[in-house]
């Protein structure tokens, strides 16, 4: 039994409840916690629910086309990761804290 | 090339080099420069006009491009040389080198020297077209462009606002006659489809009706385009206001050349006007009552260049009278001399107004003849010639003007000669109180009092020597031939008139004409020889003299009946119209705009959290939407 098929022999909706459960873990933290990093981490779960879907689907439809893009996909958020984290450094250096609500001069 | 393109770049490359380097150049230069340039104008057109001393001569036509055609209309863009225009030539670009040089010493040390130089230099191309344009449309660029020369040069020196408001009034009393020129270009546009000269002239010889208006309204307007820019009554008050600008120029466009661009264009148009004898009859009256009126008004001023300014006015007036009676050659002849002996009393005036540092006031000047003898003595020549003292030019113009005239009608004949007696008792008042008797300035002008330098007087004796001999090219015919009247007649028609004046009656007539020229000027003797009282103060007059000296209040009736009514209309547009409906239109959006920001602005809280609640709502509000619809 090839690694294709232990994956195929998992439902395909169990990877899309899965998927959501990120997204949403992910929205949610994003929404509800003001800690920045966290948000930050938030935001990757999400960014990786999709891409575990990306490789479901691409694993059911015999499509090596959806893997090539998650590889992309990881580096190009890699990149993104770096620049976020340069951004958070900065804003600790002038606030000392990362706490959203404090990041509000940016208003009427 | 071309010599009648050529003839025309020049000036126009002088208007170039002098306006886009003339800061940088020296003032020799810059003056020489403008003066030599149009001095090979003046060479082209002695060239250019030499072949038509042949009388078989034929007319040069140089058509460069079709500038405007659709439907029926053609409009060329092409010069046309005829025996007019090339006399015209000669005047403009000869007067115009003259006065060149002359300003050349008289703008001296001005800031704007180069400025005035490229001034001139465009109005003399101007001009130039204007003579030379092959059809109205082009004779019309030209008459723009002198228009728009003589407002920047009586507004040269824009520091001071009442020059600028003498040169938006030429501008804008110019503009009235302007609208007269468009009206019948359109309708001979309307009827013939063409506004070439000689098309036009062939088509209406050859008995072309008309489909629109009549020839008394076509030739009307051509008749109120020249009273704006010829200065007759009633838009002739811009003229003497004119005086603002330096006084070459006065010489050059308010004496010699652009006020008698009105005559050209009759003469021009002269088949329009035979068509219409109601039309020469108004354009006899109105030239007859404007000499009288503003030899009137010359009689009671004391600014020298006042006094020469209602003189143009009212000859000009005569030149008039004389194209109403069709003695369109005469009107021509007296335009030359009168460019003559008018220059050189400007240019004189020019001369004392320099030496007198600014003084312009004739009461304060008096016994310059023993320091400006040059200058005393050209402008005595002048004053003869214009009070038409025989053999002065001024005489033979005048005496076949009043000829012309008295054939036609006997109570013109008085006006004119009315006007002409008048002419001859104002230019001796200027020149006894000028001239002669004691100086009455300051003390301070008195020492610095001296003959203008050569540049100056140079242009003045040759004027003075042309106002002399001038009279020659346009003999009486019992004394020897009209050489104008031959010259001219390709242009205006058949030459001489065939029922000419017995020779007893044109004796007659010569006497007159010099009776009353002598009796002016003894008139002027008795009131202002040396020793006499000077006129008093402008207040001191009552009567008729003081309505005279209020230049019979005409400005303040035109204030009056025009102006201020206009004024009240525009200001009351400006309060309703602008303030109240388009201003509160365009504030209003503004302040709704603001109003309306007031409140939208509060969702700019600067939570990031508030934010990203918004932007999550959102989107999970459109997917679902979309999956919904």
């Amino acid at each position: 039994m090839n690694l294709l098929n232990i994956f195929q022999a998992v439902p395909m909706p169990y990877y899309l409840i899965l998927s959501a459960l990120l997204f949403s873990t992910g929205v949610l933290g994003v929404l509800l916690r003001r800690n920045a990093i966290i948000m930050f981490m938030s935001i990757e779960l999400m960014l990786n629910s999709v891409n575990l879907l990306l490789v479901a689907f691409s694993t059911y439809h015999n499509d090596p086309g959806g893997q090539v893009f998650v590889f992309f996909i990881m580096a190009v958020a890699a990149a993104e990761v770096a620049v976020g984290l340069a951004i958070l450094v900065t804003i600790y250096r002038n606030l000392q804290s990362v706490d959203i609500d404090e990041l509000k001069s940016l208003k009427w | 090339m071309n010599s009648i393109v050529l003839l025309l770049l020049l000036p126009l490359s002088g208007f170039l080099l002098n306006g886009l380097f003339g800061r940088r150049l020296p003032e020799s230069v810059s003056g020489w420069l403008s003066s030599v340039l149009v001095l090979g104008s003046f060479g082209l057109s002695l060239g250019l006009f030499i072949p038509f001393l042949n009388e078989s001569a034929k007319p040069l036509s140089v058509q460069l491009f079709d500038w405007i055609a659709f439907a029926d209309i053609k409009i060329g863009f092409g010069f046309y040389l005829d025996q007019l225009s090339a006399l015209w030539l000669l005047v403009i670009t000869g007067i115009g080198f003259l006065i060149h040089v002359y300003s050349i010493s008289y703008m001296h040390g001005d800031e704007g020297f180069s400025r005035f130089f490229a001034y001139l230099n465009l109005f003399v191309f101007f001009m130039l077209v204007l003579v030379l344009g092959s059809n109205m449309l082009m004779t019309f660029i030209g008459w723009e462009g002198v228009g728009l020369c003589s407002y920047l040069l009586i507004g040269f020196w824009f520091s001071n606002q009442d020059y600028n408001d003498a040169a938006k009034k030429a501008f804008v009393m110019n503009r009235i006659g302007d609208l007269g020129f468009l009206l019948a270009m359109f309708y001979l546009l309307f009827n013939f489809g063409t506004l070439e000269y000689s098309e036009l002239q062939t088509q209406i010889a050859g008995g072309a009706t008309l489909l629109y208006g009549s020839w008394t309204i076509i030739s009307l307007f051509v008749f109120i385009a020249a009273t704006g820019k010829s200065a007759q009554l009633p838009l002739y008050t811009w003229l003497p206001d004119a005086m603002a600008g330096p006084t070459p120029v006065s010489a050059l466009i308010h004496a010699a050349t652009m006020v008698t661009a009105g005559i050209y264009l009759l003469v021009r148009t002269h088949f329009l006007f035979d068509l219409s004898p109601l039309t020469l009859q108004i354009v006899a009256w109105t030239g007859a009552s404007t000499a009288l009126f503003a030899a009137l008004i010359g009689v009671w001023q004391n600014d020298i260049k006042k006094v020469l300014a209602y003189s143009t006015v009212s000859q000009l007036g005569l030149m008039f009278l004389a194209l109403g009676c069709g003695a369109y050659t005469t009107a021509v002849f007296h335009v030359i001399t009168h460019a003559f002996f008018k220059a050189c009393l400007f240019l004189g005036s020019g001369s004392v107004i320099h030496a007198l540092h600014g003084e312009q006031d004739i009461r304060n000047m008096g016994g310059l003849k023993k320091k400006m003898p040059v200058t005393h003595m050209t402008f005595l020549i002048s004053s003869l010639a214009i009070a038409g003292i025989p053999p002065l030019s001024g005489f033979f113009s005048k005496d076949e003007i009043l000829a012309g005239v008295f054939e036609h009608s006997v109570v013109l004949w008085s006006i004119a000669s009315l006007a002409s007696l008048l002419t001859a008792f104002y230019m001796f008042r200027l020149v006894f109180l000028t001239f002669y008797g004691e100086f009455r300035g300051t003390e301070e002008q008195k020492h610095h009092l001296h003959e203008s330098p050569s540049l100056i007087t140079l242009p003045l004796i040759v004027l003075a020597i042309l106002a002399s001999v001038g009279g020659a090219m346009g003999l009486p015919e019992f004394i020897g031939t009209h050489w104008l009247k031959h010259f001219l007649a390709p242009v205006t028609g058949a030459p001489a008139h065939a029922h000419h004046a017995a020779l007893q009656t044109e004796l007659m007539l010569i006497g007159a004409a010099v009776a009353l020229g002598v009796t002016g000027i003894f008139l002027a003797w008795s009131q202002f020889k040396p020793g006499a009282k000077i006129p008093g103060s402008d207040d001191s007059l009552s009567g008729f003299p003081r309505l005279a000296n209020r230049k019979f209040m005409v400005d303040e009736l035109y204030s009056a009946t025009i102006v201020n009514p206009l004024l009240l209309i525009a200001r009351q547009a400006y309060t309703f119209v602008d303030r109240l409906l388009i201003d509160g239109l365009v504030e209003f959006s503004g302040k709704a705009t603001g109003l309306g920001a007031q409140y939208l602005r509060k969702l700019q809280t600067g939570y990031i959290g508030f934010y990203l609640l918004v932007m999550v709502v959102c989107i999970a509000l459109t997917f679902l939407f979309f999956f919904m619809v």
